[in-house]
């Protein structure tokens, strides 16, 4: 085989193709794949960007949560002590009104007592009255000796 | 083949590795070869530009896939090799690669299929052809076989022509990147003061230098060409085995897969090579 015309056609060819695949072969390929490859940086980057928040969001959650525990214990102590206090005073309240009670039960036997002492007072006068009269057989006249009964019923 | 009588073994060699020809003298061109180059070269642009048209950012599909990985590849051993900012590099190196790799692929088709494919129809549009060679006492297999048409070669990189078109390209690139870097003083400087610099030693460095350069295409035209015809040289002769070849044949082929792709690659790679230091300044 010797050499001939066909190393110089070919050398044309190459050349030919060189050119064609540089203007229509080349770029499009490759801008297809360098585009292709920044999505997919751009993609990576955004569920990186995702996690972070994701977990920042989790942390903040896990503070928010700790907080509002601490603080519902707070409520929690507050609201017992306030029961134990209200149930301390309602029972102080208790005391004072039993005690009260109990003394105006008192004042008002105390009352009753003087009241059906007087009372028993006048009966007891009115039936020594009567005694009286039958002792001495005649009327008293209870206008003229009431200074007799009183006397009697001051000493009962 | 071999087992017809009147083929004896040389000239079944030698018809094999002959071409069918157009034209005469300088002017002849090995048109099986050059014929199978240009189409697989039209191959490649048309189905690479058909895949470029496609081309979605979104999600590829098979085609644009195995291109794309092709063109990846390409794309990092460009981006390795040559690091001057340059937009005709990438597409040398991908049409270096593809077209060589489609042409050493050839090989891998029985070196009788086109022969016999082509002497038959050229045998039936084209009978005068042989109408000089005295048709009576040769079978119809004779007569296929001694048609111009099947001389046919279909692996081109088998061609010493092909090979060397194609580093003639190159060589014409690498004077082509050495002015266009360095403009043609500056080349000529190159040429003239290494490797030893000094005015005594000009026309020392010149030789030194200029065989160089030209030791570049023809090493790597030869490279490819002695590789891909002592495979071709080889599959002829186990088609000349008988039945034996089947395997024989198939395990060769297989060791050539290697072949194919490795050679494709190492024109590739020295183009590369070559390219960016005529690209870059010392």
């Amino acid at each position: 085989m010797d050499i001939n015309a066909t190393l110089i056609g070919q050398t044309i060819a190459f050349a030919v193709f060189v050119l064609f695949t540089m203007k229509f072969v080349w770029p499009p390929l490759i801008n297809a794949i360098e585009e292709r490859q920044k999505k997919i940086a751009d993609g990576l980057a955004a569920s990186e960007r995702a996690t972070q928040d994701l977990d920042k969001a989790r942390a903040q959650a896990d503070e928010e949560l700790k907080a509002a525990k601490v603080k519902a214990a707070a409520l929690i102590d507050q609201a017992k002590k306030r029961a134990a206090k209200l149930v301390e005073e309602e029972t102080q309240r208790g005391h004072v009104e039993r005690e009260k009670i109990i003394a105006s039960g008192y004042a008002e036997v105390e009352a009753e007592r003087t009241r059906v002492r007087e009372e028993l007072r006048k009966q007891v006068a009115i039936l020594a009255i009567a005694g009286a009269e039958k002792i001495i057989e005649r009327e008293v006249d209870a206008q003229k000796q009431s200074d007799i009964v009183e006397k009697l019923v001051a000493e009962l | 083949m071999a087992a017809q009588s009147n083929i004896s073994t040389q000239s079944y060699i030698n018809h094999h590795l002959s071409d069918m020809t157009v034209g005469s003298g300088f002017w002849t061109f090995n048109a099986g070869a050059f014929g199978v180059a240009l189409i697989l070269g039209v191959v490649f642009v048309l189905s690479f530009m058909y895949a470029g048209r496609k081309a979605t950012t979104g999600v590829p599909g098979k085609f644009q896939c195995f291109v794309e990985m092709i063109v990846e590849f390409v794309n990092g051993s460009v981006k390795e090799m040559f690091h001057v900012r340059n937009k005709l590099i990438a597409p040398i190196a991908l049409t270096v690669f593809m077209w060589i790799f489609l042409m050493n692929l050839m090989k891998l088709v029985p070196v009788d299929w086109m022969p016999t494919l082509f002497g038959v129809v050229g045998l039936m549009l084209n009978p005068d052809a042989i109408a000089h060679y005295d048709t009576t006492g040769y079978s119809y297999l004779e007569r296929v076989m001694a048609h111009p048409w099947s001389y046919l070669t279909i692996a081109p990189t088998t061609d010493i022509n092909i090979t060397l078109g194609l580093a003639l390209g190159v060589f014409l690139l690498i004077i082509g990147y050495s002015v266009y870097f360095k403009g043609v003083g500056g080349f000529i400087k190159e040429l003239s003061f290494t490797p030893f610099n000094h005015w005594l030693f000009v026309p020392f460095n010149l030789i030194l230098e200029l065989v160089t350069l030209v030791s570049k295409p023809i090493s790597l035209g030869l490279r490819l060409f002695g590789n891909l015809y002592a495979g071709e040289v080889v599959f002829i002769l186990i088609a000349l085995v008988g039945l034996w070849q089947l395997p024989l044949h198939f395990a060769w082929a297989v060791f050539h897969i290697l072949v194919i792709v490795l050679q494709a690659f190492l024109f590739m790679m020295l183009t590369l090579v070559y390219l960016s230091m005529a690209a870059e300044k010392h």
